[in-house]
């Protein structure tokens, strides 16, 4: 691990962060951190775009342009910025509102498009920073401050919809899995194309309140406890998958990326042109 | 001596942006801007730029934020609903100075209304649509030509004061075509952002110099109120840094302000408009003067920041002001604000869809005048 080289990364004097004690995202951003010092990312060619929410504070935190932006659309000034600096590499740390809440039609059509993206998806299950309401990732019958009587709707599923969507390449993790989360980070940073590694956190603050799991600890337990490799899943029956999730590399394949087809056209645009000039 | 040719108002933009230096185009159909889009995507890969359809005006409106800040002049394009949907990231773009340019090309509204009816109804929207005490420049534009010009002049507005710059047109003047001979290369200046000298001590948010994304600034861009280096602030530091946004903007109303005056100095009446109004308002005028009437027009191509000296001053001692617009009554405030009860300053107002046509305007200011025959049409 190349921990000596965090501080590249980071802006340290901007630590400690303002997550709550006892929250995932500063693992999960740690693990973000690790993966960009271990595929040895030149900082200046290196950006990070965050949402709104508990997640987009991530942003803040990188020794390196970065931008907060607004609610849900992350990943749609990331594709602005993209486009134009395609020798960037941009990296999204989203969080589970922000990505299929608010931005979840930016990101079924992110998922589309396959631009080369990565998308880190911070899922917590519940809207943290405005006081814990339920999300479209909270599961049935659990509460929040807005589901006071358990919560009568089904979630997304946000690593199935990726790929149904048409992400690349789909990976889920627990902030539980330290080494899984950089693993599948750097081979999303390295994947051409949209890459999304959903990474289930705890938020003992408020989901773990207000559903009898207080201690941060028993909270990040539980995700080991109901997660499941994706080999093992595929020996489960359907009885046994019941409540369980299935965590790995679930889904990579190759298909065009969309800043290379664009660039391909504009240079098969300008030599026509200058055929068409020619003559 | 070239010759003239046929274009459309959407086109003439579409080619002022390229003109301008525009390089990166986002947006979403919509009637009647779609023109615009199509011609870009027919037209950016030629010269290395990006045009892309987007799933929503909110997209759109985002990554053109993003594009900006990796380096590229960059535009949307979109009619009233679409404008309402960007008007969050319009705000973005104000609190973080990114330098855009957003044309919304006004149809007959609220809601979708009458998609393919002209109006003016965006003025203030254009102004305060996004929440909170912000900057912005609003401009507009009355011939196929001067769509051209002003695209131009929008770009270059965005980048010297980094700042949104929205393009008002019309469903008529966006589908209007006229026989027009376009600015050639280097006839328009094209002015693009300032960067910084010294990357040391650069401070990304205390003045109108910009370093974009990827030349090692490692600039943190945020919308919430934020210091001269962009990271999050509050108190008294928020409040200066507000106020120097807004009032790099407000302070300049004065160079800001393009227009077009007429037969204002002896003008006794006074007819201020703006876009496709302005047509109806030049003919009126001139077939008052053929009648020997006193009347003048001020065709304002700024209108916010609103250039209320200007008003002031071509208004001093005249006997009435007219204010015809495509609305129920939305500039007309600003200019009676402007006059202050030094003159009557009336509205003319008309939302059937149709344009203000140059009689009902001479009908007005004739009875007004004390003027008792009519004006022929022919």
């Amino acid at each position: 691990m190349a921990y000596d080289l965090l501080e590249e990364y980071l802006r340290v004097e901007r630590l400690p962060h303002v997550w709550c004690p006892g929250c995932g995202h500063g693992v999960i951003t740690h693990a973000l951190a690790c993966a960009m010092a271990e595929l040895r990312l030149d900082p200046d060619r290196t950006a990070v775009i965050g949402g709104i929410g508990c997640s987009g504070r991530a942003a803040f935190l990188f020794d390196m342009d970065a931008m907060h932006t607004t609610h849900g659309r992350a990943i749609v000034f990331a594709t602005g910025l993209k486009l134009v600096r395609p020798q960037l590499t941009v990296i999204l740390t989203l969080g589970d509102g922000d990505a299929v809440g608010i931005g979840g039609n930016h990101f079924i059509h992110a998922c589309r498009r396959n631009l080369d993206l990565t998308a880190i998806i911070y899922n917590n299950s519940i809207y943290g920073q405005t006081g814990g309401q339920v999300a479209p990732t909270t599961p049935p019958h659990k509460k929040s401050t807005t589901s006071p009587y358990g919560n009568l709707e089904y979630p997304f599923d946000i690593a199935q919809l990726a790929i149904a969507a048409g992400a690349t390449y789909v990976a889920r993790t627990t902030s539980f899995d330290f080494r899984d989360m950089v693993k599948f980070i750097k081979r999303g940073i390295l994947h051409k194309g949209f890459a999304v590694i959903e990474v289930l956190t705890h938020c003992p603050t408020y989901y773990g309140r207000l559903n009898e799991m207080r201690d941060p600890y028993e909270m990040l337990h539980r995700l080991k406890e109901h997660t499941v490799p994706l080999e093992e899943w595929e020996q489960l029956s359907a009885e046994e998958r019941a409540d369980k999730i299935v965590v790995g590399e679930l889904h990579c394949q190759e298909r065009p990326e969309f800043v290379e087809s664009y660039y391909a056209l504009i240079t098969r645009m300008q030599s026509q042109q200058v055929k068409g000039d020619g003559n | 001596m070239r010759e003239p040719e046929l274009v459309q108002g959407n086109e003439a933009c579409a080619r002022g942006a390229l003109y301008a230096g525009c390089r990166f185009f986002a947006g979403y159909p919509i009637t009647p801007s779609s023109e615009i889009m199509e011609y870009l995507a027919r037209e950016m890969p030629k010269v290395g730029g990006i045009c892309l359809q987007m799933e929503d005006e909110i997209a759109s409106i985002s990554a053109v934020i993003g594009a900006s800040w990796g380096g590229a002049k960059a535009m949307t394009a979109t009619s009233g609903p679409g404008f309402s949907l960007m008007q969050e990231s319009i705000g973005y773009a104000a609190i973080t100075e990114t330098p855009c340019v957003i044309v919304d090309a006004q149809r007959w509204s609220p809601s979708t209304g009458q998609p393919t009816k002209a109006a003016q109804g965006d003025v203030m929207q254009a102004r305060w649509g996004t929440h909170g005490d912000h900057p912005i420049i609003v401009l507009t534009a009355s011939w196929v030509r001067e769509v051209f010009e002003m695209t131009v002049h929008a770009f270059n507005f965005a980048e010297k004061y980094r700042v949104p710059v929205i393009l008002l047109l019309d469903e008529v003047l966006a589908h209007l075509r006229e026989n027009v001979i376009l600015p050639e290369p280097g006839e328009l200046e094209v002015i693009s952002r300032q960067r910084p000298e010294r990357l040391e001590d650069f401070q990304p948010f205390a003045n109108e110099m910009m370093l974009n994304f990827g030349e090692g600034g490692h600039i943190m861009v945020t919308g919430m109120a934020h210091d001269e280096m962009g990271f999050p602030t509050q108190g008294q530091k928020a409040a200066e840094q507000l106020k120097r946004i807004v009032s790099k903007i407000e302070r300049r109303a004065e160079e800001l302000a393009l227009y077009r005056a007429h037969y204002l100095d002896d003008a006794e009446a006074v007819i201020i408009s703006y876009g496709i109004t302005s047509r109806a308002v030049e003919a009126a005028v001139e077939l008052m003067r053929a009648q020997g009437l006193a009347v003048g027009f001020l065709d304002l191509k700024t209108l916010w920041p609103f250039p209320e000296k200007l008003i002031r001053s071509w208004t001093e001692g005249v006997q009435y002001v007219l204010v015809p617009e495509l609305n129920l009554g939305q500039l007309v405030r600003e200019v009676e604000r402007a006059v202050g009860g030094r003159a009557p300053v009336e509205h003319l107002g008309r939302v059937d869809g149709y344009l203000i046509t140059p009689q009902e305007i001479c009908q007005r200011v004739q009875e007004r005048l004390g003027v008792n025959h009519g004006v022929r049409s022919s």
